[in-house]
Formats: C-alpha cells, sequence, structure tokens
C-alpha cells in the first residue's frame, strides 16, 4: 500500500515540483499517472522509491515511512518495489539471463534460487528463448520485457514505471500493457505514469492526473482527459 | 557476505576488467609506468643509503690520550666517554696497536716505520663509536673538553660535508619518491574515475534494484586491487632483470672497493614486494575513491 499525505517537494534550485499532494493506492490497485509534462509526474513516482526525499510530508509504502527512512535502509525498501523506465536501463554487456539475475545477486540469493526464479520470470515475460542474446539483439519491446522481468524477479509487492512505452511503438506499447495486467492479476500494485492516451482510454483503469504539483483528478475508471497533440 | 557473494564480486571483477579491455589497459599502464619509475628510484636511493650507512658507521672518533695519563686516569676517562649521551661503543687501542695498524695502513712502504718500534711516538688511543653517526660531531666537541684528552680526531671537515651532502643526498630522494607517487595516485585515480565514469550506469542500476553501498564498492575494490597488481608484475620483471645485469657486471667488472651494490637476492624480492604493496594500494584507493562520488555517501 502507498500513502501520501501532504508531500510537498521544492528542488534545491526553487522549483516546486510538489504543492501538497494526498493520495492512497491499495494493494493491487492499477494506477495510471497522467498529466502535461513537467507537471510533478516524474517526482510524485520518484518519491514512491525514495529517489527523491519530501521537503515536507510522510510517505507510506509497505508500512514505512519513506519521509524519515535512513539512507542506509533504501536498498532494503527498493527490494520490495520493482521499478522501469522509459530507457528500459539495462546493462549493455551483460545478456538476459544476467540481466535480470542481477536483481537477485544484489540481494544475495542462492544460485539455485536464482536460476529457478529467473527462468521463471523470463518465461512469464515471453523472452525464455533469447536468455543468451545481448540487449543490443533485442527489438525494444523485448528490452522492456526484460526490464520488466529484472522489475517483478524478486516478487515486490509494488511495480512502479516511468513511462514504460515511451519509446515504443503503439502495437509493442500494447504488448507492453498486457504483460503489466498479468502481473497485476497476481497481486501485484502498479503505478503507471504515461502519455498514452489510447491504452488509458481502453483499459479504464484509476486515472490519477497532476497538474502544476497537484493532484487535479483521480477517477476510478477514468480516461485520460488530454489531447494527445503534446505527446 | 556469503561464500556465494564473494565469489561473485571475484568474479564480477576479473569479468569486468576483460569486459572494460582498453580501460583496463590504461589504468594498468598508468599503474606500470609510474612503479617503473618508482621502482628505478627506490633501487638507487636504497642503494645509495646502504652506501651512506656503510660510510656513515666508518665514521669513528679517535681520542689520543695524554702521554702522562696512568691506567686509572685513562679508566676514568673512558667512564666519562662512556657516560656521554649517544656514544655506542668505546675501544681502547694501545700505542703498539696503532703502530701496527699504521704500518700495515702504509703497505709496502710501511716497513720504513719499523724503526718506531723501538721508541713509539704515537699515542694510546680510545675509538669511539657513535650510536647514529649523525651525533659523531657532537660527541667529538665533548670529548674534546675532558681532562687527559691529547686530541681528538674524526676526520674534522670532511665528516661535516660527507653529512651535509647525504642529507641532501636523501631528502632530494625522498622528496621525488613522495612526488612521484602522490602524481600516481592522481593519475590512476583519474584513469580509474573514467573507467568508472562509464559503468556510472552500472553503479545506478545496482542502486536501483536494492544493492548496498557495500555491495557496490566490493568489485570495484576488487577490480582496483587487480589493476594494482598486474600493473605492477611488468616493472618487476623489467627491474629484476636489469638489476640483475647491472648486479652481476659491476661485481665482475667494475667493483670498486668503498662502493658496494645491494645483493640482488633479499633486495629484490623486498622491492617487489614493495612495488607489489604500492600498486595494490594505489589501485584500491583510486577505484574506491572514484567510486563513492557515485554513490552519494
Amino acid at each position: 500500500m502507498i500513502e501520501m499525505q501532504d508531500v510537498y517537494k521544492t528542488y534545491p534550485n526553487g522549483v516546486v515540483a510538489l504543492n501538497g499532494i494526498n493520495v492512497r493506492i491499495k494493494q493491487g490497485e492499477f494506477v495510471y499517472v497522467v498529466g502535461p509534462s513537467g507537471a510533478g509526474k516524474s517526482t510524485f513516482i520518484k518519491m514512491m522509491y525514495r529517489e527523491e526525499k519530501p521537503t515536507s510530508g510522510n510517505i507510506m509504502v509497505n508500512g514505512v515511512n519513506l519521509a524519515k527512512l535512513k539512507d542506509s535502509k533504501v536498498p532494503l525498501l527498493r527490494r520490495h518495489i520493482g521499478v522501469v523506465f522509459q530507457d528500459f536501463k539495462l546493462l549493455p554487456k551483460l545478456n538476459v539471463y544476467e540481466n535480470v539475475a542481477f536483481a537477485l545477486e544484489v540481494i544475495e540469493e542462492s544460485p539455485k534460487v536464482i536460476r529457478k526464479k529467473v527462468m521463471e520470470v523470463l518465461d512469464l515475460v515471453g523472452l525464455k528463448h533469447k536468455i543468451r542474446s545481448y540487449p543490443n539483439e533485442l527489438s525494444g519491446g523485448e528490452q522492456q520485457r526484460v526490464s520488466i522481468a529484472r522489475s517483478i524477479v524478486n516478487s515486490p509487492k509494488i511495480v512502479i514505471a516511468d513511462e514504460p512505452t515511451g519509446n515504443l511503438d503503439p502495437e509493442t506499447s500494447w504488448g507492453i500493457v498486457e504483460l503489466f495486467e498479468k502481473i497485476n492479476d497476481r497481486g501485484t500494485t502498479i503505478v503507471m505514469a504515461t502519455h498514452n492516451k489510447e491504452i488509458v482510454n481502453a483499459t479504464r483503469r484509476r486515472v490519477i492526473a497532476i497538474e502544476n504539483g497537484k493532484i487535479v483528478r483521480d477517477e476510478a475508471k477514468g480516461e485520460y482527459g488530454y489531447d494527445a497533440s503534446y505527446v | 557476505m556469503t561464500l556465494h557473494t564473494f565469489k561473485r564480486h571475484v568474479r564480477e571483477s576479473i569479468k569486468s576488467l576483460g569486459r572494460n579491455g582498453w580501460m583496463t589497459f590504461a589504468s594498468a599502464s598508468a599503474v606500470t609506468v609510474t612503479l617503473l619509475l618508482v621502482g628505478v628510484f627506490f633501487a638507487v636511493m636504497f642503494n645509495i643509503n646502504h652506501f651512506a650507512q656503510k660510510v656513515e658507521n666508518d665514521v669513528e672518533i679517535r681520542v689520543h690520550i695524554e702521554l702522562t695519563a696512568d691506567s686509572r686516569q685513562k679508566d676514568a676517562l673512558r667512564r666519562r666517554i662512556e657516560a656521554i649521551p649517544n656514544v655506542k661503543e668505546v675501544r681502547y687501542s694501545s700505542k703498539d696497536e696503532e703502530l701496527k695498524r699504521l704500518i700495515k695502513s702504509m703497505g709496502d712502504e710501511g716497513s720504513s716505520f719499523r724503526l718506531f718500534e723501538q721508541d713509539n711516538p704515537l699515542s694510546d688511543v680510545y675509538v669511539v663509536k657513535a650510536a647514529h653517526p649523525q651525533d659523531t660531531v657532537k660527541i667529538a666537541k665533548q670529548i674534546e673538553t675532558l681532562p687527559f684528552v691529547h686530541k681528538v680526531n674524526y676526520g674534522q671537515g670532511t665528516v661535516e660535508k660527507l653529512f651535509d651532502a647525504l642529507k641532501v643526498a636523501r631528502n632530494v630522494g625522498l622528496v621525488l619518491i613522495l612526488g612521484l607517487l602522490f602524481t600516481a595516485m592522481f593519475l590512476i585515480s583519474n584513469t580509474i574515475k573514467i573507467t568508472i565514469f562509464a559503468r556510472r550506469r552500472e553503479i545506478e542500476i545496482m542502486r536501483l534494484v536494492g544493492a548496498t553501498n557495500g555491495f557496490i564498492r566490493w568489485p570495484f575494490f576488487l577490480e582496483g586491487l587487480w589493476l594494482g597488481l598486474l600493473g605492477a608484475l611488468f616493472p618487476i620483471a623489467a627491474l629484476s632483470i636489469v638489476y640483475y645485469n647491472v648486479y652481476e657486471v659491476y661485481e665482475q667488472r667494475v667493483s670498486l672497493p668503498f662502493f658496494e651494490l645491494l645483493p640482488f637476492s633479499p633486495f629484490m624480492w623486498q622491492l617487489s614486494g614493495l612495488l607489489l604493496a604500492i600498486g595494490a594500494g594505489i589501485g584500491i584507493w583510486g577505484s574506491v575513491m572514484s567510486v563513492r562520488k557515485f554513490l552519494k555517501v
């Protein structure tokens, strides 16, 4: 569960990114975060995995207050949150298997368990046949699947995605969203920032719209609500 | 840390040397060049120091005792010399012994001094050694003031000049070596910084998937260690070969009586160990310092 109470964020250069955010996301929800560029979406997302600290307010994630979390405890938090990015963030010199196994090696899992879990998630994302390929040998959609596999390999309760389809063509994007729905069906909370109007309108999930650092709209089965022109 | 994890760190650090091939080469070369210079300097410095120590240890104070002094007064003088701080050793040499020494030191012409055996004009002597050769002059000055001292001889003038020269040589050498090491550390840490900068993405991802700072640091620590050791291999090999040959040639062909080179066997091992340690040290220092920046500690 994610809960934000009166969260404000002012960056050192004076930019006010979040201006009083209050929100509750229950375990197992699928949430789209929408809004114009520069409205505070990314900051909102970054707060959840403690990439940024709030200037004031509380952020509870899985019962931990991130506003008070010590730097040294951040790695432990990250192990329970999967993060997916627009630019995939794969290691170019590691193959598919190694890229996914990386997330488990880091938490000192035993090689036997690593092997089993990695094969499981690669099966789930449909890349079992490409485990020896390197990122530059894969299409964008495939790379994003690897990145998703890495984010869920240690069975996190929450997966946070920052414009995961931003670099992909519409057809591939659909594949990625279907994958997120599959993960969501297993009980994992998904928070996804996106500019993809078609997907938001077609899937009818909870939509949180952020403008000027404030939540301006929060609908259970919402629509994208903006023109696609500025995407 | 589990054994698995440690093995992983070792494996990763070695793999990473291969993956970052050219950067590995660049960093190790920086270590190599530096250690080659440092090694040559050390070899020269240690030999100069060895020479200096030998020369310094040969410096002794010859205290000529008044001819009129009887044995009780001589003993009293001896005790007073021994009471001076930093006096290591006082040896008595009678005038007969002194004459023999003189005759011997003159070689073939020495025999003409045999005449003096009947009526020895020399005086009995205390040979005094200082615990630290640098104190020789001070001690000699003190002895001069004691009763029944006829003359004090320690190579006045020459010894002071020698000590000054050796002091300068040592200090200059020390400054050069320190300067060289300092430059080396910056050179290497910069090279490693470039390799790590190229890998900040890797560090970013490690942080993202929940690696602790300690976990992230380990492979870099080991990589720095390998780089340092790898970089030390060539200088050690090159210096060993060169030193071995120089030593052989010097001992057999040149060999000056007052200057001897440190023998190859213990010296080169010590120097190799020193270079390995320095290489490892700067390698580790360079990589740990560089990775720190990306860990936001």
